[in-house]
């Protein structure tokens, strides 16, 4: 009894969802042909299971007939895969899904060689979609083949493994290796569980199955918000491949929750209004969510659509509106009404009373004709209510509350009495004065001075003889020199009117005498003449620009030469040092040798002397040596200079001080003695 | 006029007598005190010549000169400990002063190698 309790509050949590279907377009022919030109046979099979299962899953719910060929191949590959040894768990999986739309026969040693595999994948799974497929593979075969004895050895442990795989934040991550979590993985990790608890041959420890849905309300915590309250689950973008998107994930999210909530007792506490959330996400999107909908069986909501939401009061449009259900069908007998007609400038009271519309047999829609004893040009929010006829139906079909339709009514707008005049400025009289014939280009041609004024004057209604303010109504004044200035043309009620006071606008113009073309244009979304016209142009004298005024804006040739390349950059560098000319340094170098000389010579002079050096042998080639060993330093110095590094050097002058400190200390002792040895003599 | 004449005189009895003092020194510090004379002649042409061309490799020019200078020092230091009539160095034997030097010496010019660039 509690387990249909649940099932029913998931379901009427669904269908409160289907009640919040807001306008748009059910099923129709042209999703079904989009489906069939996607999944297209490729020399007579389909690319691989997963493709075969999505073209019959997408077939079927969207009402295409079963096609023979498809089912043909789907059923070559399906008994493929299942007679061979080799099949992975995921093909198995695949393959028994597509089994179960297009029904194919598989023979009881097959399946059983499968049930025998998928139990041997479920013991040596170790990630997550292995334990997907397996898992779920064996559902699948239990239903097929109807062996109700099939059971998942061990469910609990398997539960347990696949529960190791959930984070504290509610996501799941695919493997114990990869850190990555994601909200998809959490609905395959949801529905693998609830296959386990399903196959599992008795009852589940009750506080795994609580702490799940902990779990479940952790992950419903994480979900993500659009501003007008839509609400989806998204996983972050760490691998583009691995990338799955809002769509996948919060459909995962779903399949799973339902696929658990079948099979568990108790309740799963969700809020209602995230609930409603995710059905606007998957509404907005325009693609029906097709799960949803198949769990909408319980009751059908009914869609009005319009097909055309712009209504043109010229060519006399009627108000045309549809009730069809979800996936295209009829509806059942029913009355459509208008609730009211609302424009931006009456919120609140509707501009029409309350009436039905009349329904058309053979056209199937609801019809309301006469629109222009209604309503103006502009744009409106309808109102609408279905009314089901017979009492009985109200159990299967969802209407839904009042449905709200944004209408766009489109009308000829007359505009009249339009002329240009120019005038003196103090006295007011007219001096120039010509009707403007908006049908002929470059008719007006007129000229002032800057003591004079322009005005441009017309009058616009519309169909129902009401004022009519355009979004646009400009007059522009285009210098020969391609100078621009452009003006709005304000207006009083159904009066337009601009006053151009040239003496205020001299400097605005640069002092730019000459001939300024001129253009008018009056446009609107709802008018269906809207118009640009050159009306033709005015010879304006103004007077010198004085030093300091502005220059006018440099017009570019070709607007589009700013995207060209720019000047070239010099850069400066710093500037060589003046180095001395080489004789110089060569010649002061020569003098630099030339101190060593004098002190050779000085020497020399001194009588310097070699008798001191140690006859021996052996204190004779430590004498040798230490000679050596200094030259060698100075010789490493030099190689210091020239190419060595300091690190390379210190390396070699380690070795060669600690040899010429041994050397040294024998030879100077040996010295230090003998001249001792002299002394006490 | 006798005056000028007796300073005149009083200045090369003066330099005279400096050197006939002078050559009374032992032969091992008039072999040092040419080599400072040498050392800093060639730190004296190197400033010469970086008047005459500029500073530019300012870090050549120093470890140059200090290297001149650096030696120099070294060999005064030298000088002090060898000359037996200083009653300071008396126990040190000159020949580990030598040392000293040359080891000083090496370390210097190793700076300065590394310094010149």
């Amino acid at each position: 009894m509690a387990r249909i309790l649940a099932r029913f509050l998931v379901l009427l949590l669904v269908v409160s969802i289907c009640e919040a279907a807001p306008l748009f377009q059910p099923i129709s022919d042209s999703h079904r042909s989009a489906a069939l030109e996607l999944f297209t046979l490729d020399h007579g099979s389909f690319k691989s299971l997963e493709e075969t299962y999505e073209a019959l899953r997408t077939f079927q719910i969207l009402g295409i007939e079963k096609k023979p060929d498809v089912t043909a191949a789907a059923c070559h590959s399906i008994s493929e895969t299942v007679g061979s040894l080799s099949s992975t768990p995921k093909d198995l999986f695949y393959a028994l899904k597509a089994n179960s739309i297009a029904e194919c026969k598989i023979h009881a040693k097959a399946s059983k060689g499968i049930i025998s595999s998928l139990n041997s994948a479920v013991s040596g799974s170790s990630s997550l979609l292995d334990f997907y497929y397996s898992v779920g593979g064996l559902v699948l075969i239990k239903d097929q083949s109807s062996k109700d004895d099939l059971q998942l050895a061990d469910a609990e442990g398997v539960f347990r493994s696949v529960k190791a795989f959930s984070q504290s934040d509610g996501r799941w991550r695919y493997s114990s290796n990869n850190l990555e979590s994601s909200a998809f993985a959490a609905g395959i990790a949801l529905e693998t569980l609830a296959g386990i608890v399903s196959l599992a041959s008795s009852e589940l420890d009750q506080s795994l199955i609580s702490t799940l849905k902990n779990d479940i309300s952790k992950l419903f915590d994480s979900i993500e918000k659009y501003g007008d309250g839509t609400l989806y689950f998204d996983d972050k973008l760490v691998d583009g491949y691995e990338y799955k998107g809002p769509l996948s994930a919060t459909s995962s999210v779903l399949r799973g929750l339902t696929a658990f909530a079948a099979v568990t007792t108790g309740n799963i506490d969700l809020p209602r209004d995230k609930m409603l959330g995710l059905a606007k996400f998957f509404l907005g999107i325009g693609v029906p969510d097709l799960k949803f909908y198949l769990a909408c069986r319980v009751s059908i909501p009914l869609i009005l659509s319009l097909p055309a939401a712009v209504l043109s009061l010229t060519k006399k449009d009627s108000l045309k509106v549809r009730v069809a259900t979800v996936l295209g069908s009829n509806a059942p007998p029913l009355t459509v009404k208008l609730v009211g007609v609302f424009s931006s400038v009456s919120k609140d009271a509707s501009l029409v009373e309350s009436q039905e519309l009349k329904f058309d047999q053979g056209s199937g829609l609801h019809i309301l004709n006469d629109l222009l004893e209604i309503i103006d040009v502009g744009s409106y929010t309808f109102v609408f209510e279905v009314v089901l006829q017979e009492p009985d139906d109200e159990k299967v079909y969802v209407t839904g509350s009042q449905t709200k339709v944004p209408i766009f009514v489109t009308g000829l707008v007359r505009i009249e009495n339009s002329e240009i005049v120019v005038l003196d400025s103090d006295l007011g009289s007219v001096e120039s004065q010509s009707k403007l014939d908006l049908t002929a280009k470059n008719a007006v041609s007129l000229s002032a001075n800057h003591l004079q004024k322009m005005r441009l004057s017309f009058r616009l209604t519309t169909p129902r003889g009401l004022a009519f303010k355009p979004h646009q109504a400009f007059l522009k004044l285009r210098h020969e020199s391609k100078v621009e200035h452009i003006f709005v043309v304000g207006n009083s009620g159904k009066h337009f009117e601009i006053v151009l006071n040239f003496l205020g606008l001299v400097e605005k113009f640069f002092y730019l005498s000459g001939k300024y073309d001129m253009e008018f244009t009056v446009g609107d979304s709802a008018m269906e003449n809207s118009f640009l016209v050159a009306i033709g142009y005015i010879e304006l004298d103004l007077p010198q620009a004085p030093e300091k005024a502005t220059r006018p804006p440099l017009q570019a040739i070709d607007p589009y030469t700013r995207y060209g390349p720019k000047a070239e950059i010099t850069h400066i560098f710093r500037a060589p040092e003046k180095r001395p000319p080489q004789e110089l340094s060569l010649a002061f170098l020569g003098l630099t040798i030339l101190p060593l000389l004098g002190f050779f010579i000085g020497l020399l002079r001194l009588g310097v002397n070699m008798k001191n050096f140690p006859s021996k042998p052996v204190p004779a080639a430590f004498a040798f040596l230490f000679h050596v060993g200094i030259g060698a330093v100075l010789l490493l110095y030099v190689f210091f200079w020239l190419k060595l590094d300091l690190f390379q050097t210190l390396k070699v002058l380690g070795f060669l001080v600690v040899f010429l400190v041994f050397i040294g200390h024998r030879i100077l002792s040996h010295l230090a003695a003998a001249s001792a040895k002299l002394k006490s003599a | 006029m006798a005056r000028e004449k007796s300073s005149k005189d009083n200045a090369q009895a003066l330099f005279h007598s400096l050197r006939s003092a002078y050559a009374a020194t032992p032969v091992n510090l008039k072999i040092i005190d040419l080599y400072v004379g040498f050392a800093v002649f060639t730190a004296l042409i190197q400033v010469v010549y970086m008047a005459t061309v500029g500073s530019f490799p300012f870090n050549s020019f120093l470890s140059g000169v200090l290297s001149c200078v650096g030696t120099a020092v070294l060999a005064v230091c030298l000088r002090i400990q060898v000359n037996k009539e200083n009653k300071e160095f008396k126990d040190l034997p000159p020949e580990r002063a030598f040392a000293d030097f040359v080891l000083c010496n090496l370390v210097l010019h190793l700076v300065i190698m590394n310094f010149l660039g």
